[in-house]
């Protein structure tokens, strides 16, 4: 692209540059199938230590969406990109804010809570 | 564009619209970064049932558990259903910027499907759990695996209708502008689908069987 004509924002699913095509869409496709297989084994094989394997699966799990992110959706850090990268902070600020929010908050709940046979006996 | 009235851009020495002396966006942009926002909030609605789902995981009330419900085939074989048919998403996207009407029949059916395979396998697999007895009544668990399961499939069945109306649209109407916007947004769609389907499989199959 010509560096002194107009950079307009770029929407997402487009990239303004002219390297996207076939190969953006191949590449993210082979990555996906990668990590996604990966994904499948290591849920599945013992040789993975059993408390790591949720950890593998939320990090393989989080760099696929990535990929997709970047190959199919072709969001990237690009100047012309600011806005939709913005929107998408905001989004996973959210995100992390309701899961983490309520997983934590549910734990101490959980864990401060009379059990419920005990509970039931007191309320009679 | 109307490039010649803008000052250049203080950071990238580019003309850039949409940054103040500009003047708007083109249409093209603003739809779909409105859309991209909409996904985003789609998005977070998704989160707030992920998060329903992973405190109320265990809580079976003794009633049938993942590990015993799911099965792992028939969700690999939905993930590779989904997953292609993002790729020929994304050829239905290259086949419109080309200008090309038989690529996007082509594109859009592979797309329709496997969406539809997709889909049928989700169904059957639900009506076997509703045959052994695990209702959405049944535990918490099961209300929040089908809310969340039920919430992304009714997503795709709207996608698959949505892209059937964007083929009627193409056929009639061919390449109008407007016509190429909603194939974009529906593009994206589809892809933000794939990455919810993503932590979903992640979270709901494969740690429930771990």
């Amino acid at each position: 692209m010509d560096n002194r004509g107009d950079v307009q924002a770029a929407t997402p699913g487009e990239d303004g540059s002219d390297t996207p095509g076939i190969a953006s869409y191949l590449m993210g496709f082979g990555l996906a199938i990668v990590l996604t297989g990966a994904s499948f084994w290591a849920a599945d094989t013992g040789l993975i230590y059993g408390p790591a394997v949720p950890i593998a699966l939320a990090v393989l799990a989080i760099a696929q969406m990535g990929v997709h992110l970047v190959f199919f959706l072709h969001i990237t850090t690009a100047p012309d990109n600011t806005n939709n990268i913005l929107a998408l902070a905001f989004g996973v600020l959210i995100v992390t804010l309701v899961v983490g929010g309520s997983l934590w908050i549910m734990a101490h709940l959980d864990h401060n809570m009379m059990p419920m046979d005990q509970l039931m006996q007191r309320q009679r | 564009m109307i490039a010649a009235a803008i000052e250049a851009h203080p950071v990238s020495g580019a003309m850039a619209p949409g940054h103040g002396d500009g003047g708007p966006a083109p249409i093209r942009i603003i739809v779909s970064f409105g859309f991209w926002v909409f996904l985003l909030s789609d998005i977070v609605m998704f989160s707030a049932l992920f998060a329903a789902y992973a405190v109320l995981q265990g809580h079976t009330a003794g009633g049938p558990t993942g590990r015993q419900l799911f099965n792992l085939r028939h969700v690999a074989i939905e993930t590779g259903c989904l997953l292609t048919s993002s790729f020929t998403c994304g050829l239905l996207t290259l086949s419109a910027d080309a200008r090309s009407k038989a690529g996007i029949y082509l594109a859009a059916t592979a797309t329709l499907v496997l969406g539809a395979s997709f889909l049928g396998i989700e169904i059957s697999e639900f009506a076997g759990m509703v045959a052994r007895g695990a209702v959405p009544s049944r535990s918490a668990f099961l209300s929040a695996f089908f809310t969340l399961v039920g919430t992304h499939g009714l997503h795709v069945t709207a996608g698959l209708i949505w892209l059937l109306v964007m083929l009627a649209q193409v056929a009639t109407r061919g390449f109008r502008p407007a016509t190429m916007r909603r194939l974009g947004c529906f593009a994206l769609f589809w892809h933000a689908l794939d990455i919810v389907w993503v932590a979903l499989f992640s979270v709901v199959y494969l740690m429930g069987m771990g």
